[in-house]
């Protein structure tokens, strides 16, 4: 009796120490540029932007709803969308449609790159001064949305989407939305 | 002599001005207006509060990151709408979330910054009042068995005294 209460009052410490040990080791590996984004569950914020081709064209929210998507943030400044085009393209090609977002970039300059390197988007939203961006969240590009049929936010990927993380982490996910 | 007297003349004046560039080192130069001073001093205290979400641990007025730029902008806009300190820093929330605040509110996940500290000193609390319970206790008292055992040897051990009485009377 006395020996059990013993053991109990002397591994309390012990216990602490690892709990503490688990947090101190999954800090290690957490990478602290990550942001969770604010609009999870949110609707996409009302906007109204020109289309990249053709800036007679605009679009505003509406644009969302229907079905599943990804809306991806990029620019020609920024070379890891560069190394995250690829991909895209590829996914493009899988049937996934993808919205672009051109993020406080240069028009002639981005008709360029998607003429170049091939185009993935089924919409190219032309966002110069980076409205719809700063009420996105936008913190870096390149970042992708995942985006339900309601036009609700489900989760924001930031950085560039490869085979790995997209099979790992982001297809469970997009698979899983209505 | 006279390159002497001109130095003590010229260092007070490089004192101040060496003031000057270090205050103006501190945040990124910008150009605004504002209606009232109270603007202007909402928009500095504001640009030192929030956290630019692209720099880790620099606020919008340190940074020279582009997004900062932007933030400080935004920032600048909404003060000058006439927007408060709250309306402002929830307009950024809404966007970046909590990490742009440099003072966390208290939420689920981090009521223990709040609560953990009183949880150890209670702890502590409890631990001590324990010590000092066991150090007022007399003497440590014996469970059942134990006070048995005590006195079946103490039972024997009167025994035999009586039986070494015994001897040594005969």
């Amino acid at each position: 009796m006395a020996n059990t209460r013993k053991i109990i009052t002397l591994s309390v410490p012990l216990i602490i120490f690892f709990v503490v040990c688990f947090f101190l080791f999954k800090g290690l590996y957490s990478d602290p540029r990550k942001l969770d984004s604010a609009l999870i569950g949110k609707s996409v914020p009302e906007f109204t932007l020109q289309d990249i081709y053709n800036p007679e064209k605009q679009y505003d929210a509406s644009i969302f709803k229907g079905q599943k998507m990804l809306l991806n943030v990029w620019a020609t400044w920024c070379p890891t969308c560069y190394a995250e085009h690829k991909f895209l393209n590829e996914l493009a090609g899988q049937g996934i449609y993808i919205i672009g977002m051109n993020y406080k970039d240069n028009r002639p300059k981005a008709i360029k790159w998607l003429t170049d390197l091939k185009d993935p988007y089924q919409i190219s939203l032309f966002d110069k001064n980076g409205m719809l961006g700063l009420d996105l969240g936008v913190y870096g590009a390149p970042e992708t949305y995942l985006i339900d049929s309601k036009g609700i936010i489900q989760y924001r990927h930031v950085g560039a989407l490869n085979e790995k993380n997209w099979r790992n982490t982001v297809l469970p996910l997009f698979n899983e939305m209505e | 002599m006279r390159l002497i007297s001109l130095h003590a003349y010229l260092s007070p004046i490089f004192v101040l001005l060496l003031c000057f560039i270090s205050s103006s080192a501190n945040s990124a130069i910008d150009t605004f207006e504002f209606d009232s001073t109270e603007q202007e001093q909402l928009f500095h205290d504001l640009s030192k509060k929030l956290r630019c979400p692209k720099c880790q641990n620099q606020n919008i007025s340190d940074s020279n990151a582009q997004l900062a730029k932007d933030l400080r902008n935004k920032t600048y806009e909404l003060v000058k709408q006439g927007k408060n300190e709250e309306q402002v820093v929830d307009y950024m929330v809404a966007r970046f979330g909590n990490f742009v605040r440099y003072d966390p509110p208290m939420t689920p996940a981090t009521i223990f910054l709040w609560l953990g500290p009183l949880l150890f000193i209670l702890l502590g609390f409890y631990f001590l009042y324990g010590q000092i319970k066991k150090q007022n206790k007399p003497e440590q008292q014996l469970d059942l068995q134990e006070a048995k055992r005590l006195q079946k040897i103490l039972g024997k051990k009167t025994a035999a005294d009586e039986k070494l009485k015994q001897g040594s009377k005969k």
